[in-house]
């Protein structure tokens, strides 16, 4: 009887640890699979010519930010200059119009509430890429195009639905109680907002703009549309970039990749928090 | 506070959540609304008149890729959602379970969510050229002894390929995070009473995790099949038009060849499809929230 059980016991012991190696060699294997390319691409970015085309050498030796600086020369150092311009714009207009909304969404009780809800964010469904094609001949007419503030209307278009769903989370978030406190000790309903649930919100709020810079600095097809010279860095590459050499394509997918780490490594825990709330 | 501004302000207060929305409303009405009247004019209209120029062009014209960019994009869809959804719903299960470097991970899987398409495309152009990273590395093992070639108009398979495993590596993400999401919202307390009750793995998977992940898989589908239309920037930085899809043409039209008006139709096609696919979905999906 007692030997069995330690047989048991013996056998369970292993039985555990093999799980547990085995989970660890999952994870590994995932983690290295979504990370390895990353990481390739920078080294191969700043890899010396000679060592890339040498097909025995896996990782290089030699670096250079050669390619890297002559990309930024052929016109990326202006193309990121105006996407970030582009992605603040993006973040002005959408929540000068979003945030309301989404306060309005948080905080009131009226009639029609559901569907004016279920209408401004089932619109982040809306393929938005769609938009882009005939705003040109609008935005021809109203001297728009290829201006950096047409891609940022447009990119409005497209972060708004968002905004709104993200505030309006946030600003659940905040008790009502407080605000209603303020409003007893004689602050109005605009000082309550700005004095009390602002700030309370203003985490969450950064998130927000973050969430919506990505979401500007990364799209591509109406960025592409809409300006032809004015180019923003991804319509830029897609544009300049696809015929030149390996190398130019590589500092490439560096420049766009290196802000990525940053955002994530600055805010990954709201990040996924965004993303929760605006997937569902 | 004076007497009479009070009713005033009762009034006004009844109208307030209207004027906050108002904005948002009216921006997001024009600037979908506006453009949709604009590309059926621009696609079916030529100085006031209705012709039909445009869409003969788009189904019958030999420079047309229509058929060859609906085909691409139903094919690249069909493909890819399956091990999307799959792939992402085995890892949001295994970043379910605490462990060391827990976050770390966590932050690994979601890092391809902040890059753009053209970016994730240049990045498996440097995994899958010639010289890149995974030809070397099987040349240097001595498992090949000539490069696997992945791009160019000659290898269109491989091009296929080469899209499915960007689109796989780059999207799953996104299901991944809907599906952790909706993981980490089950209670604790479903897992203690089954333990209680004795449930083995597989029924706490079953009749806990399964049903209860149910409304976020189907959103992981829904957008993933929404997305998979406007699929763009991966397949334009990888193979260019050898594989033509919806979205490219559209650019193509529009910007090489100054089709605005072929360009529409393509945009009209794709808002069409995605209503479309919104419509089916939400009939499936609450014919089977009613059976349950």
């Amino acid at each position: 009887m007692g030997e069995e059980q330690i047989i048991l016991e013996k056998k369970s012991v292993v039985k555990y640890y093999l799980f547990k190696i085995l989970f660890a060699a999952t994870v590994i294997i995932v983690v290295t699979w979504v990370v390895l390319p990353f990481i390739m691409t920078i080294i191969y970015a700043l890899s010396d010519p000679l060592q890339y085309y040498d097909r025995y050498i896996i990782i290089p030796t030699r670096y250079t930010f050669e390619h890297v600086k002559s990309l930024l020369d052929l016109g990326a150092g202006q193309a990121i200059i105006n996407s970030v311009i582009v992605a603040l714009l993006t973040i002005l207009f959408s929540f000068i119009i979003g945030l309301p909304a989404g306060y309005a969404f948080a905080r009131y009780k009226f009639r029609g509430k559901d569907s004016l809800k279920l209408f401004l964010v089932g619109l982040r469904m809306f393929p938005i890429i769609v938009i882009a094609v005939p705003l040109v001949t609008l935005y021809l007419q109203l001297g728009l195009n290829d201006t950096l503030l047409g891609v940022a209307l447009a990119h409005t278009a497209m972060a708004t639905p968002f905004v709104v769903l993200i505030t309006s989370s946030i600003f659940a978030g905040v008790p009502v109680e407080l605000e209603e406190a303020g409003l007893i000790f004689g602050l109005s309903r605009i000082q309550a907002f700005l004095r009390i649930t602002m700030p309370l919100a203003l985490p969450g709020l950064t998130a927000a703009a973050i969430f919506t810079f990505i979401m500007s600095w990364n799209e591509v097809f109406i960025a592409a549309v809409l300006t032809f010279r004015n180019r923003t860095l991804p319509a830029f590459v897609l544009q300049s970039a696809l015929a030149s050499t390996d190398f130019i394509k590589f500092a490439a997918a560096f420049i766009m990749v290196v802000p990525a780490l940053v955002f994530v490594f600055v805010a990954g825990k709201y990040l996924i928090q965004m993303w929760g709330i605006t997937l569902k | 506070m004076d007497s009479e501004e009070i009713p005033f302000m009762v009034k006004i207060e009844k109208y307030i959540p209207y004027l906050l929305l108002m904005p948002a409303l009216l921006y997001m009405i024009f600037f979908i609304g506006y453009p949709l009247v604009q590309a059926v004019g621009l696609a079916f209209f030529e100085n006031g008149q209705f012709t039909t120029a445009n869409l003969d062009y788009l189904l019958y014209s030999p420079l047309s890729k229509f058929w060859d960019a609906l085909k691409y994009t139903l094919l690249l869809a069909a493909v890819i959602i399956p091990i999307q959804v799959s792939v992402a719903f085995a890892i949001a299960l295994l970043m379910n379970v605490p462990f060391k470097g827990h976050n770390l991970a966590v932050y690994s899987v979601i890092l391809p969510l902040t890059i753009s398409d053209v970016a994730a495309g240049l990045i498996w152009y440097v995994m899958l050229s010639p010289n890149g990273f995974f030809n070397k590395l099987l040349v240097s093992a001595g498992i090949i002894s000539e490069p696997v070639r992945f791009f160019g108009a000659a290898n269109r398979d491989m091009e296929f390929l080469a899209i499915v495993i960007t689109e796989v590596w780059r999207a799953t993400a996104i299901v991944f995070v809907i599906l952790f999401a909706g993981l980490q919202m089950i209670s604790r307390e479903y897992y203690e009473a089954a333990e209680v009750f004795g449930a083995t793995t597989w029924q706490r998977f079953r009749y806990i995790v399964f049903p209860m992940l149910l409304p976020s898989l189907q959103a992981a589908l829904i957008i993933r099949t929404l997305f998979a239309f406007q699929i763009f920037g991966v397949v334009w930085t990888l193979a260019g038009r050898d594989i033509p899809v919806l979205a490219g043409e559209a650019y193509y039209e529009q910007t090489q060849l100054h089709h605005p008006g072929v360009a529409s139709l393509y945009a009209l096609i794709i808002a069409l499809i995605s209503v479309l696919i919104g419509y089916i979905y939400t009939k499936l999906f609450k014919a089977r929230y009613l059976e349950a």
